[in-house]
């Protein structure tokens, strides 16, 4: 098949369509986060940096990311944790009902996340009695970031064979310094990577997180949840939507960089 | 270096026996006689990474999911509002022949459906112009342009859309000059704004497919004689349609769940998410609220089924 130069073209200018069509509508927030009209007006009738101001000075919105914060950060090191663990062993060993597990480990993110949510609600409140709180919601968000880890860790484990830790043992190297010297080195740029998407994965979340949290926990997502349909909160809700956007580009940047430098070693 | 050799002069005088133990011996530690016997037990060590994990996994997932099951199963006491553990099929029959339920039930899949067939049809030319059309560089930077709203939260999204189609909004300030309209809040807006959501998770299973299609394939079809059509239709689409499959389970599963999407930007229109967050929140009847939540579960488990034999589900 020789495509020929007409399909080319039609091709990508199908493609800068479609991403064309993907950025207007955060840039059209871009926009109406410096817009003096409260109800999405366009075109903007003036242009204001008031919403700004009172983004920053927001107590509410302040304390809702550290929440977020708090609760990514546990999740993300529970499933770091669990991850690793489960998929050195699905990698390295073969046994009954491996394929199983690896399905088990999808199941939270191939199901409706309304159905891990009201699963865990159910388990947590009815069956269990435990009152929701902050720690039900880094539970449930810890369950489907697993997933996340387990990706990244088992391609990188797939790839880099067994040859030395092989080596390390034949050296003298017990399980431990193994692992310490090199199994978990090379794991290391893996782990980030699996790590920053599930700290992503848990500071998005919103349907399990409505789910499972107490009355008391406002995560970022729930803030602007209840603010979006505020007349006056609109606009605030704007600047917090451009600044998550921007502040996204930082965990892009990174994971862009490790698996160029991972293409390059190649 | 072998003991034998003469030590250089002004190196540190080694005896030959002590040579050999510049490696020190292990010292017995607990640490070191737990390796020792993990070494020689590789089921031990399995059980022990698996131990954890599956715990969790086991306890908190698939327990809750089972149990969800059964609630189903259970009441709610009108008077004190308590879920009383007694067996009944009332929840299933109410939610089988309620007209609510089989209306909301159609919706959400025909909003899912549609989703899904957007999201396939706009993803295939980007994913092929990114897999087989663009230069390297160029690849990397679309690869990135397709990422970077991945990462941009789901609401923002959402709340764009609902700034986009609102009436004083873009969309309307466009098409107005040229007698257009734009859609307003309900279910058109519904099913644009999830399939802007799940875009980049088709578009990436498919890309990574066509990535995978060896370009001497379609050399070798050219070489045959074959056009771009025919190519495309019986060397690459087979080999895609996994992917393909894969990108749908996404987009369809995350449909059927949805309910802020359409709190947002639908009007009015409810699906089963909505149905189910009512029950449970408002109205708290769990009971019926997981008979609601095995509808989509049947409904994903129906498809998962039917695309096993495709191999998708490696494609995920």
């Amino acid at each position: 098949m020789r495509l020929s130069r007409l399909s080319r073209t039609t091709l990508g200018v199908v493609t800068g369509l479609i991403l064309f069509l993907v950025y207007v509508p955060l840039l059209v927030v871009l926009v109406n986060s410096f817009s003096t009209s409260t109800s999405l007006t366009w075109p903007p009738p003036g242009f204001t940096l008031e919403w700004w101001g009172r983004a920053f000075q927001s107590a509410g919105a302040m304390e809702a990311v550290a929440t977020s914060v708090q609760i990514a950060v546990v999740a993300t090191i529970i499933s770091l944790l669990l991850g690793t663990l489960i998929s050195i062993a699905l990698q390295r060993f073969s046994f009954f009902g491996r394929d199983a597990i690896s399905l088990l480990i999808i199941l939270p993110i191939a199901l409706p996340g309304i159905i891990t949510g009201i699963a865990l609600n159910n388990f947590f409140r009815t069956i269990m009695g435990v009152p929701l709180s902050i720690w039900t919601v880094v539970i449930a968000h810890a369950t489907f970031c697993i997933v996340t880890v387990f990706n990244n860790v088992i391609a990188r484990l797939r790839r880099q064979g067994t040859n030395l830790e092989e080596a390390s043992a034949d050296l003298g190297a017990g399980v431990w310094t193994t692992f310490r010297l090199v199994t978990f080195p090379q794991l290391r740029s893996a782990l980030l990577a699996g790590g920053l998407l599930a700290f992503a994965l848990s500071f998005d979340e919103i349907i399990v997180t409505t789910f499972t949290a107490g009355s008391g926990v406002t995560t970022l997502p729930i803030f602007i949840l209840n603010n979006m349909f505020r007349p006056n909160q609109a606009p605030v809700v704007s600047v917090i939507a451009v600044v998550l956007v921007v502040v996204s580009i930082i965990p892009i940047y990174i994971a862009q960089r490790l698996s160029g430098s991972e293409q390059q070693r190649r | 270096m072998t003991t034998h050799a003469p030590a250089p002069p002004g190196a540190p005088a080694n005896a030959p026996g002590q040579a050999r133990d510049a490696v020190p011996r292990p010292r017995r530690t607990p640490a070191r006689a737990a390796s020792v016997f993990l070494s020689t037990h590789p089921r031990t060590r399995l059980a022990l990474l698996l131990s954890a994990p599956l715990f969790w996994l086991g306890i908190v997932y698939i327990v809750a999911l089972v149990l969800l099951l059964v609630t189903a199963f259970w009441s709610v006491d009108s008077f004190t509002g308590e879920i009383s553990q007694t067996w009944t099929l009332d929840n299933i029959i109410t939610v089988v022949t309620g007209s609510l339920y089989q209306t909301v039930t159609l919706r959400t899949l025909g909003v899912a459906l549609a989703v899904t067939l957007i999201d396939v049809l706009l993803a295939l030319p980007i994913a092929f112009f990114m897999a087989k059309v663009a230069s390297p560089r160029m690849q990397r930077i679309l690869v990135i342009a397709v990422l970077t709203p991945l990462w941009a939260s789901y609401l923002v999204k959402a709340y764009a859309w609902r700034s986009v189609l609102s009436q004083d909004g873009i969309l309307e300030w466009l098409v107005a000059p040229f007698g257009g309209h734009t859609p307003g809040y309900g279910l058109p807006a519904t099913i644009i704004t999830l399939s802007y959501l799940w875009l980049p998770y088709v578009i990436l299973p498919i890309y990574a497919g066509l990535e995978r299609v060896p370009d001497s394939l379609l050399e070798a079809s050219a070489d045959l004689g074959g056009r771009t059509w025919p190519t495309i239709r019986l060397v690459v689409f087979p080999l895609v349609l996994p992917a393909i499959i894969a990108g749908t389970i996404f987009s369809f599963s995350l449909s059927l769940g949805d309910y802020i999407t359409v709190n947002i930007v639908g009007g009015a229109n409810q699906m089963l998410g909505n149905l189910v967050y009512t029950n449970v929140g408002a109205a708290n009847n769990l009971p019926l609220a997981s008979a609601i939540a095995l509808i989509p579960i049947v409904i994903i488990f129906g498809y998962l089924f039917l695309v096993r034999r495709t191999g998708a589900l490696d494609n995920l």
